[in-house]
């Protein structure tokens, strides 16, 4: 691979984030705009912000990376991925934009009118974006790697300088613009190098993968990722995607900029169609590396695949930009995704757990944005130091466990909390405990203990099948014994999170 | 007076139903409980199909293994699903939930509205 191309792409991509924020930085003048873009954000640009924060590096290299190795079972990855909105849209979309919440902590404290739950959600808030920014962060390691040949903790010290400055200083603002436009730069990189490469294999004859009469990588049901009991790990990790995705903590954010319900339906409709589209490529370039690359040189990751494809089909100068292209768009996803999370999960540190010791400190001689500007390092610097830490695991089962987690905790929350006017606050509490140790004991397994063979790996390696249900239950059963503990104002709350806003009521 | 006396009117006629919503009166419970019920059976009739449409396929492959390796022109099947298929298929059902549950909200807008003064 040519590294000066490789190189001056990922450095115009870094550069074009940080121009587009330093131009939101000129838009953003008071607080309110600092935080939500004033709200004045349209659904197709907020669609487009959503997309782009969304497709991490999982989606851009994970995917292809997957399925060159594990094949056909790796494509319930994007099929998760998109499914997941359509399920957030249709329980969640309206209700939490009604509810007027900008995080998930605002929700809980909003619906269940307790400041411990808020607590006990800005905790688990700040550990799923951790766990979601690790992969991020190890997956710029090896993409800059695998350009330029540099040591794998560059990668990742670019992406986290680059979001910090981006974020502490333009805010939501600017982020929303550049993760807009960051969706149609990864589009554009995946989609016009796959066609390219498509000519030149139609080109060749469309010759099959070399692999084709291997029945484990073709046909379904061949085991994910190595992992045994294929038929259960599909429906766990199906589950965890289809429910994780409306417990992330970027995701509830970008619900806070439409400006009412029916325009939270419309963004999700429109972020479905975007992740589609883009989902449709990855898996071309796992197919592909199986006609062109069925080895891959030693000391070479497969979710660099995407990378090295056109270096091995067209071993000429197109070769080296498209190549180039790919590093850039990976790039985006990496800075998108990082900027989301960074952006959410400083918000919390900020308002849940720092704005109050600061203000002992110093007495309240701070201003509000100097807060955030900490929170955001805060929330950066810990992830890093883990990436270097801890041993890269893949970066799709990465992403696949923080969507577990999520499911496990926020989606029994989300879920019961807009539907159920039965929900306590002490039945809440013990959902999310119950639902957040358990799956978060099963990362740890996962990650620390290694490989661990037979069942005990699988329900450990993709927990969501019963941690989901376990969270579920206790909600549900603990609320049904403290019927005592239901908030004051659920029906209040209901009237807020379920009522179209054309019509006056009464909703505080 | 410059302007029509909106309280004066109501006086007469019924009591507003955001009224009774606001009130948290038994009328009011009956027409909120109905809109959720409303979106939650439009929400479950959504999620059953893709629980079986989606959830149905691994089953499939399991049961039915001549499907595993079923080809469609040279592409095989589950690879035609999960690639390609999938994809615009949820775009519809999406497109189909909006649709019904803004009408869901229209409807109950001007119920509600009809009895505003």
């Amino acid at each position: 691979m040519n590294t000066a191309y490789g190189l001056a792409a990922i450095g115009l991509i870094c550069l074009v984030t940080l121009a587009i924020g330093a131009f939101g930085l000129k838009l953003s003048r008071t607080t309110s705009d600092f935080y939500v873009a004033g709200r004045t954000v349209t659904p197709y640009r907020n669609a487009s912000a959503i997309g782009g924060e969304y497709l991490s590096a999982a989606s851009f290299l994970g995917i292809a990376g997957l399925v060159y190795t594990n094949g056909l079972d790796m494509l319930w990855f994007p099929v998760g991925y998109t499914v997941g909105y359509v399920v957030l849209l249709v329980l969640v979309a309206a209700p939490l934009r009604r509810s007027g919440a900008y995080t998930l902590p605002d929700f809980a404290e909003a619906r269940l009118e307790s400041t411990t739950i808020r607590r006990l959600c800005s905790v688990l808030v700040v550990g799923i974006g951790w766990l979601y920014l690790l992969p991020q962060l190890q997956g710029a390691g090896l993409a800059l790697t695998s350009v330029t040949g540099a040591p794998s903790w560059v990668g990742g010290l670019v992406v986290a300088v680059v979001v910090v400055a981006n974020v502490a200083a333009g805010g939501m603002r600017s982020i929303t613009l550049v993760q807009a436009v960051q969706y149609w730069i990864k589009l554009t990189a995946i989609a016009a190098p796959a066609f390219v490469l498509l000519a030149v294999w139609f080109h060749d004859g469309a010759p099959g993968p070399a692999s084709a009469r291997d029945s484990g990588w073709v046909e379904p049901l061949g085991g994910l990722a190595g992992q045994g009991h294929p038929v259960y790990a599909t429906y766990s990790l199906l589950l965890a995607l289809a429910l994780g995705t409306m417990g992330l903590p970027h995701v509830l954010v970008r619900f806070y900029t439409n400006p009412d319900g029916r325009a939270a339906r419309r963004t999700t409709l429109t972020v479905v169609a975007l992740l589609g589209a883009f989902y449709l490529f990855p898996p071309l370039y796992g197919v592909l590396g199986r006609v062109y690359l069925p080895e891959l040189p030693v000391g070479v990751a497969a979710d660099t695949l995407v990378l090295q494809l056109p270096g091995a089909m067209l071993p000429d100068h197109l070769g080296e930009v498209l190549s180039a292209v790919l590093a850039g768009g990976a790039f985006a996803a990496f800075l998108s995704t990082a900027s989301g999370l960074t952006m959410s999960v400083a918000g919390v540190i900020d308002q849940d757990l720092l704005r109050r010791r600061l203000g002992r400190v110093t007495g309240g001689d701070f201003t509000v944005v100097q807060g955030f500007r900490i929170a955001t390092v805060l929330g950066v610097v810990v992830p890093y130091a883990a990436s270097r830490l801890i041993e890269p695991v893949g970066l799709a089962t990465m992403v696949s466990l923080a969507f577990a987690v999520a499911a496990s905790t926020f989606c029994p929350l989300l879920v019961l909390g807009s539907w159920w006017r039965g929900l306590s606050t002490v039945g809440a509490a013990a959902g999310l405990v119950v639902g957040g140790g358990l799956a978060a004991s099963a990362v740890a397994a996962t990650v620390l203990a290694g490989p661990i063979p037979g069942w005990p790996g699988a329900l450990l390696g993709q927990p969501a099948a019963w941690s989901i249900p376990l969270a579920f239950a206790t909600a549900v059963v603990v609320s049904l014994a403290t019927p005592g503990r239901i908030p004051l104002h659920t029906a209040r709350t209901m009237v807020r999170l379920h009522t179209p806003e054309d019509l006056v009521l009464d909703r505080d | 007076m410059t302007s029509t006396r909106r309280d004066a009117t109501t006086r007469h006629g019924a009591r507003p139903l955001t009224r009774e919503i606001d009130e948290q009166s038994n009328l009011g419970e009956v027409y909120m409980s109905g809109l959720m019920s409303a979106q939650l059976r439009l929400a479950a009739m959504v999620l059953a199909f893709g629980a079986v449409g989606l959830g149905g396929l691994p089953l499939l492959f399991l049961l039915v293994p001549a499907t595993r390796s079923l080809e469609i022109g040279r592409v095989p099947l589950p690879w035609l699903i999960l690639a390609v298929v999938v994809y615009p298929v949820a775009l519809v059902v999406a497109r189909y939930y909006v649709r019904q549950s803004e009408r869901i909200e229209a409807e109950f807008s001007a119920v509600v509205a009809r009895r505003e003064p």
